[in-house]
């Protein structure tokens, strides 16, 4: 049975026993199925986490409820599905930090916002150090952090050894000579983001329509007026392209020519293990990092796969990199047998960091640039778009994510490489 | 994945460093306008198809024109870039 709008099931402890005792009959789908409408408000091209968190913040703070969500698969379906689920706030630059801080304070009230259990774990978060330097650096960072008002904590040696014992502490190559923790990082389940930000959002009104491909973007003297799908057209008064590592396809539809490259970046997961890594251990200097999800499984990935590519797999080159990283790291990972293995398609922008902001296409907004870290910023990136839309003015933690910084000069490069496509 | 250098023939995708589209190929004048050089620069047709970028040969420096498929990862063609960049 579909459920009819308003027809609103609330998900508690005491549901669970209930339904548990009813023989679990009282279950219904979590949204509708609805077709859709000849005409919305608003538009949004890409069921993912940050097109659903766009449509579910439209309709919290801004009352908007007329609006539809296209999605050509089903919700959820890519890289909200296929990533590695970590949660932090440690950015260093203005533009950045506060946005991250702010979708942190997301994530740490969304499962009573959402009523749903997103699994949101605030296990911590080390970023190791290797060098005199890099210590300088990371003291820097944790600085940042707490200028923000977030958490930050350097540790020493022995201070990581406290947390992660397990760590190769003799290896000669990359000696460890620290950490930068972050309590408040994490983890979370990322389907349960993308599924309750689409059941709320179906609860306040909105049409979550999959199997729904946009295939052109009408656009009358300079204004959009709707679009061409799959499932005919749907005129809206306003359109968002929230759709990751498509982005460039999709914003050619409107005659615009991002500055994004797509890559592939590539995960994997180990058989289930009893619980051993109890934290996030990012491994800068080997472009490693792992984490253990509450199944068992070691999760862990590296760096992209450095070219250009939509294939959602990747090449061996990389999958052997991580796995010597691991190694190196911490040996005892060594007998655990990886399960799979899989790529995504990352929409990369030249200085590493997200766009959130109008297309030259009256009433057509842009959301992409996520590169390697778009889960974390799930909350964040639908309210600040919301508030866009809505507003016609950026948010303010989102401020500098314009579309025109490559152009003006107003880059946002986090990792201090350059503003070059095979940089980041 | 394997690339042909013109001067080595087959070899390791691990020999190579990726550089980017061959857009870099088609450098503005000097006088050209600012949008000239930010789609020079920054702005990608990134089709989900046939491309071609640029690869650089690590161990005998050649550079590469690399026509190849995003979505399957083969490649079509491999010539070099010496003599054609002005």
């Amino acid at each position: 049975m579909v459920p009819e709008r308003g027809d609103v099931m609330r998900y508690s402890g005491f549901r669970v026993l209930l339904e548990g005792l009813r023989g679990n009959r009282g279950w219904r789908p979590a949204w509708r199925k609805p077709d859709p409408k000849p005409a919305y408000d608003v538009v949004i091209i890409g069921g993912g986490g940050h097109g659903l968190s766009t449509a579910y913040y439209l309709a919290k703070n801004h009352g908007i409820t007329n609006v539809a969500v296209l999605e050509k698969g089903w919700l959820g379906s890519g890289n909200i599905g296929r990533n590695t689920t970590i949660v932090r706030a440690n950015y260093f630059l203005p533009g950045n930090s506060e946005f991250y801080s702010h979708s942190l304070k997301l994530w740490e009230k969304l499962e009573r916002d959402l009523n749903y259990n997103v699994m949101h774990s605030q296990r911590g978060l080390i970023n190791l150090f290797h060098s005199d330097g890099q210590r300088d650096a990371f003291a820097r960072r944790g600085n940042a952090m707490l200028a923000q008002g977030d958490d930050a904590v350097l540790l020493d040696r022995e201070g990581v050894r406290e947390l992660l014992p397990y760590l190769d502490f003799d290896q000669t190559r990359f000696p460890i000579y620290g950490g930068l923790y972050h309590p408040r990082g994490g983890t979370a389940r990322h389907d349960a983001v993308a599924w309750g930000y689409a059941r709320a959002a179906d609860q306040r009104g909105v049409d979550l329509i999959e199997n729904c491909e946009v295939t052109g973007i009408d656009i009358d003297q300079g204004r959009v007026t709707g679009v061409q799908t799959s499932r005919g057209a749907i005129r809206a008064k306003k359109v968002a392209i929230v759709v990751a590592g498509r982005s460039s396809q999709v914003a050619a539809m409107a005659g615009l020519r991002l500055p994004i490259e797509s890559h592939i970046l590539q995960a994997f997961v180990t058989e289930g293990l009893k619980p051993c890594i109890d934290h996030v251990v990012s491994f800068g200097m080997g472009h490693f990092y792992i984490s253990q999800s509450d199944k068992g499984g070691l999760v862990f990935g590296g760096d992209l796969d450095f070219y250009a590519s939509y294939a959602a797999r990747g090449n061996l080159p990389m999958v052997e990199h991580v796995m010597e990283a691991g190694m190196t790291l911490m040996p005892m990972i060594g007998r655990a047998k990886v399960l799979r293995s899989w790529g995504g398609i990352m929409d990369m922008s030249p200085d590493g960091s997200p766009i959130i902001d109008r297309s030259p296409v009256d009433g057509l907004f842009i959301n992409c640039g996520w590169n390697y870290g778009g889960f974390k910023a799930v909350p964040a990136s639908g309210r600040c778009l919301a508030h866009l839309m809505a507003t016609g003015a950026p948010h303010k933690v989102a401020a500098r994510f314009r579309l025109d910084r490559f152009a003006t000069g107003h880059l946002l490069d986090e990792e201090g490489t350059g503003s070059q496509h095979n940089l980041h | 994945m394997r690339i042909t250098c013109p001067c080595c023939g087959s070899r390791d995708r691990r020999e190579f460093t990726y550089y980017g589209s061959d857009d870099y190929l088609r450098r503005p004048d000097a006088d050209a306008a600012a949008q000239a050089w930010d789609d020079y620069l920054h702005n990608r047709d990134n089709p989900a198809g046939e491309t071609r970028d640029l690869w650089y040969h690590d161990p005998c420096g050649t550079w590469v024109k690399v026509t190849r498929d995003t979505v399957t990862h083969a490649i079509h063609a491999c010539e070099p870039v010496a003599g054609e960049a002005g």
